[in-house]
């Protein structure tokens, strides 16, 4: 027998016999010699041999050594005549695939001499190494025959199959080869042929034909529909050799059912109605007992199910069979079958994207929580992980964050990164509260420190630093988890930095006092890298400015050998240099050199899309939700804002905020959780005056008079018209003002016919708690006559200095007898802050660069605030100008946003400031910014501001 | 598609190394020894599927396997296949060549190298499923065979 020959060749060779890789290798060489020098050799070697050595190449090269000859013999072999030398020839050329172009040449003339044929056995070889090698010379030989092959009348059935794989393996390599033409109708109509194996060849064509060419392919859509009902709806008897285990063609099913995914559903009622009849058939037949106990019957029934559930997840628009899919995948989830499990997890994730079923997938949250415990199989876990990051949403997110962290204690290493960045994208995206916010990343870092990349720890720093409500709670929780004795050198480096910026948030707790902070964060020095000791002493010099009682300590350190004289030129560089900075500069260079770090510029894109998206009308709890939505958003979507990536190369090296200016945000960046800070605010404020306008106070004097006018904030942008007005007296001023000084005229009329005597007006500034040791405003005036006749005016002329910005508007007390009663009223002067503005005009360019310049927390203040007033433009422009600031044109990228900026002059200085309100008329609502280089300018100018629109 | 078909022993020693893609030799045998790493160390009774290896294009393609005393069949697919139908199919190769080898073991897998590439080859064309029906396939094969034993007689 010749054929035990060939087998006795690979015995001779076969690894069995070799006791080392080394004695596998010199028998294989000798055996590779042999053969080679048989073929060079003299003797013709006879058909026979050639097909020994060329299967003993096969499995040399099987066993991981190169051949690099034995081409040309096998060339001769598949040119051969016979069958069996054909045959082997193939395969080599299939297995040993060789770019040669002369060996391609033969090669594809002797493809087309079987393909010429006629002989269906070498017509099916010559196809199968077209489709095997599939290379673009091989498409350039036949792309044009090959269709013709498939559709003619009379191929054969095998050589159509054939065929049919052939031309998808060109089309795939060279879709420009392939032309689209006569033939298409004709392979659409291959869905109706009565060969069930060329169906399925010719299904799997058409799909990846009509993934590129949908229009062409769209009758396949009703021909497989009724292709599949037939399979469905059949016995299981009915299609003999293609019934896999009692269940009739799951393959081809499975490929119709694939196929109908690459379109819409069917527009055709009549077509729609049937296949949505096959896929309820499918959801039926998962309920009917197994119709045998083999494994092999539930693989095929449930793969041709789990493919009927994609296909009703891909049309997403029957909620019905959504619903059903739903619960057919939460009752896999619970199967005993790991596959099913890891399949039912898999397809929920995809339907827990559909509005219609998100809610569905929600409900098994416990099972899947409890698979990620319980699974035994990392695959599965691995699904039931990106299951509970698909179905996380806000309602749920705090579970889910919390079990996939506990999971992560114990998950395997080769998923923990995925996880860490899973568990810190949903705790970004829903965090409510920041503060769980970071205990979750410190979380994270505890758990994995070795898995949380620079982009996580980047991005929870960037968030303490654009949020400040959170900073003292960050300062805290990291200088509680640097305690451990061994904690993770990702956990020194956002210690460090973020104790560095806001350590003094804590300094006052003894406990935590400068020098403790310090030397918890100098105890891990020694144990970090270069980059971490980098930043830690970067954190130092900051430590430097906040706490002037540690210097000395920290120059000492500095001082030392072991960093003055550092191996590492930038840890020497950063000692020497801040070793000197803490020596020759002023308190006041310090503070400035070092100032805290301005927050991250933000992507403006992300936001603006949130805002599109919002809809309806404004209610309380939408307010809650804007700005909860917009603090998300402002601190970036899921990925790391790449404005703050790219302009800050790292924070270590950036720390001082003395690197390349970041680049010019398309945007002033929107505050981030300033809304709160103004809420406080804004109460104290109104707290602490209780002259605020409308209050009762204001007419204390006048208790049976019913009030005329409430004076006060419609003066805020107007400098002229009736201050006060009774039955008794009218109070009518006239103002202006220029740079830090103003002149105001108050005209008062006595209504009446009886003269006013002892009429004693008094204006007096009123100042905050600090008025005692200093005067805001100067207020100089004349006394006026004090008899005003019935029916008169009198005029006084009150002459104003602004020392310093102040909030507390002076107060006009008047006194006079009217009749025989002694009257006595007080009302607010409306002399503002914003009176002492001067406008600047400035370009868009200039603007956003102030606007940059002006981003620490205290210097902005922000308020949300809903629409008083109807949101006019014109008026809302004319508001602004009467403020007193420059009403910038074409600088807010949104053309609907104002921006204005101006200086606010007082004796003691001048304060420059920015301003930005940004309408929503959906919400009724206006976001007010201030930006100004000193915090109660903002804070003030912030309330005036508001109270206008 | 399927992108390989790879069948070793316990050992990791390649019996049976189809790839339907083009990989040059040198990466060819480091995706054997990488997948044969990542199923080696799953127990059995556990999920048939797994994300494939760095090489073969990590997570978007699918590893599914079956393990069969001392041999494991892995197919190489990427999302466009049914992972169930896969793993039938892989029974149905492997019920095929027990048919034709009268209780197929490994051994077979060596000696009959060319013979099951070619049942190979009736079961999977350039990646695709070709074939499913056993009798079909083996049908094919039988063919094969008369024709061989013809040329063997013509020789004779």
């Amino acid at each position: 027998n010749k054929n035990s020959c060939v087998e006795a060749g690979i015995r001779g060779i076969c690894v069995g016999r070799c006791k080392s890789k080394e004695a596998e290798i010199k028998r294989i060489n000798k055996e590779l010699a042999n053969i080679r020098s048989k073929f060079k050799g003299d003797k013709a070697l006879d058909g026979y041999s050639k097909k020994k050595y060329v299967c003993k190449l096969l499995f040399i090269f099987l066993l991981g050594h190169d051949i690099d000859f034995g081409h040309m013999e096998a060339v001769n072999l598949l040119s051969s005549n016979r069958y069996t030398e054909k045959q082997i020839g193939y395969l080599f050329i299939s297995v040993l695939v060789n770019s040669n172009s002369e060996l391609i040449r033969l090669i594809n003339n002797a493809i087309k001499n079987d393909l010429a044929s006629r002989n269906p056995t070498f017509m099916g070889l010559a196809l199968h190494c077209i489709a095997n090698v599939g290379s673009r010379e091989m498409a350039e030989a036949f792309a044009g025959e090959v269709p013709k092959i498939l559709v003619a009348g009379d191929t054969m059935d095998s050589v159509k199959q054939s065929a049919a794989l052939c031309l998808l393996r060109l089309y795939r390599t060279s879709p420009d080869l392939v032309p689209m033409g006569d033939w298409t109708s004709r392979v659409v109509h291959l869905l109706n042929d009565q060969h069930l194996g060329v169906v399925t060849a010719a299904t799997s064509l058409i799909t990846t034909l009509a993934q590129k060419n949908p229009e062409e392919f769209k009758t396949s859509v009703s021909l497989a529909v009724s292709r599949l009902s037939r399979i469905v709806t059949s016995a299981s008897t009915d299609l003999q050799d293609y019934t896999y285990y009692f269940v009739p063609a799951p393959w081809l099913s499975v490929k119709l059912l694939r196929l109908l995914q690459c379109y819409p559903p069917p527009e055709d009622p009549a077509v729609r109605g049937r296949l949505t009849e096959c896929l309820e058939t499918i959801l039926n037949k998962a309920q009917e007992p197994p119709k045998s106990k083999k494994v092999q019957h539930s693989n095929a029934k449930n793969a041709v199910l789990f493919e009927a559930i994609s296909l009703i997840i891909h049309h997403d628009s029957e909620p019905n069979l959504l619903v059903r899919a739903c619960n057919q995948l939460g009752q896999f989830l619970q199967h005993r079958e790991t596959n099913l499990r890891y399949l039912a997890l898999e397809s929920m994730c995809t339907l827990a994207s559909s509005e219609f079923s998100h809610e569905a997938v929600k409900t098994h949250i416990d099972t899947v929580i409890n698979a990620l415990k319980t699974e035994r199989d990392v695959s599965v876990r691995q699904r039931a992980v990106d299951l509970l990051y698909a179905m996380c949403d806000r309602s749920n997110a705090q579970q889910i964050v919390a079990e996939m962290l506990s999971y992560l204690e114990t998950a395997d290493y080769s998923i923990r990164e995925e996880i860490v960045l899973k568990v810190a994208i949903l705790a970004e995206k829903y965090a409510v509260d920041y503060a769980w916010y970071v205990d979750t990343i410190l979380n994270l870092i505890r758990i994995a420190g070795d898995y949380v990349s620079e982009e996580v720890w980047y991005r929870v720093i960037q968030i303490v630093i654009n949020r400040d409500d959170v900073q003292g709670y960050a300062a805290k929780t990291v200088f509680e988890a640097l305690q451990a004795p061994a904690c993770h050198e990702n956990l020194v480096k956002v210690g460090g930095y973020i104790l560095g910026e806001f350590g003094n948030l804590i300094a006052g707790d003894p406990r935590s006092s400068p020098l403790v902070q310090f030397n918890l964060l100098h105890s891990k020095f020694h144990l970090c890298s270069v980059p971490t000791r980098a930043l830690l002493l970067s954190t130092y010099i900051k430590f430097v400015n906040l706490f002037p009682e540690v210097k000395p300590t920290i120059q000492d350190v500095l001082r030392g050998d072991s960093q003055l004289r550092n191996a590492d030129v930038e840890l020497q560089q950063r000692a020497v240099e801040y070793l000197r900075l803490s020596t020759v500069a002023s308190t006041d260079i310090l503070a400035t050199v070092l100032e805290e770090m301005p927050p991250f510029p933000e992507r403006e894109s992300s936001i603006l899309a949130k805002l599109k998206k919002k809809k309806g009308p404004s209610t309380v709890t939408d307010l809650e939700d804007t700005k909860r939505e917009r603090s998300v958003d402002v601190n970036g979507g899921p990925e790391p804002a790449p404005a703050s990536a790219s302009s800050t190369p790292s924070p270590s090296a950036d720390l001082l905020g003395l690197g390349a200016a970041p680049a010019a945000p398309t945007g002033p960046p929107p505050s981030s959780g300033g809304g709160l800070l103004v809420d406080v605010f804004s109460d104290s404020a109104s707290a602490a005056a209780p002259l605020a306008p409308g209050s009762e106070d204001n007419f204390r004097a006048f208790p049976k008079h019913p009030r005329i006018s409430a004076g006060g904030s419609e003066f805020v942008c107007k400098n002229n018209g009736v201050l006060f007005e009774n039955q008794l007296l009218q109070i009518g001023l006239k103002s202006e003002f220029r740079q830090n000084l103003g002149r105001m005229f108050i005209f008062y009329g006595n209504k009446t016919s009886t003269q006013f005597l002892n009429f004693t007006p008094t204006p007096v500034p009123r100042c905050g708690l600090d008025s005692l040791t200093r005067t805001h405003l100067n207020l100089q005036t004349k006394p006026v006559d004090p008899t005003v006749d019935g029916g008169a005016q009198v005029q006084q002329v009150v002459n104003i200095e602004c020392v310093s910005d102040f909030t507390e508007a002076p107060v006009l007390n008047i006194q006079f007898r009217y009749g025989g009663t002694f009257q006595n009223v007080s009302v607010q002067l409306p002399i503002t802050l914003n009176k002492f503005f001067q406008p600047t005009e400035m370009s868009s360019q200039d603007f956003f660069q102030r606007w940059k310049q002006l981003s620490n927390p205290q210097q902005e203040v922000q308020n949300i605030f809903k629409a008083k007033h109807p949101m006019d433009t014109e008026i809302t422009k004319a508001k602004i100008i009467g403020f007193g600031s420059a009403l910038l044109e074409e600088v807010d990228p949104n053309p609907a946003n104002f921006v204005g900026a101006g200086i606010i002059h007082t004796k003691t200085s001048q304060t420059g400031c920015l301003l930005r309100l940004e309408p929503n008329l959906q919400a009724q609502m206006y976001r007010l910014t201030l930006r100004t280089s000193k915090e109660t300018v903002s804070q003030r100018l912030c309330e005036l501001l508001s109270q206008q629109f | 598609m399927i992108q390989a078909i790879l069948v070793f022993n316990n050992h990791g020693k390649p019996r049976l190394v189809r790839f339907y893609q083009h990989f040059p030799e040198e990466i060819q045998q480091q995706i054997v020894r990488e997948t044969f790493h990542l199923v080696l160390k799953r127990d059995d009774n556990i999920c048939n599927f797994l994300e494939g290896g760095s090489l073969i294009g990590g997570s978007d393609y699918k590893l599914i396997y079956r393990h069969y005393a001392t041999l494991y069949f892995v197919f190489c697919v990427d999302s466009s296949e049914s992972e169930l139908g896969i793993l039938d199919l892989i029974q149905v190769f492997v019920e095929t060549l027990d048919k034709c080898f009268e209780n197929v073991c490994e051994l077979d897998l060596i000696f009959h190298m060319d013979k099951v590439h070619y049942i190979l080859q009736e079961v999977v064309m350039g990646g695709m499923v070709l074939e499913t029906n056993m009798n079909e396939i083996v049908a094919q094969i039988e063919a094969q065979n008369r024709l061989e034993k013809s040329e063997v007689r013509q020789v004779l």
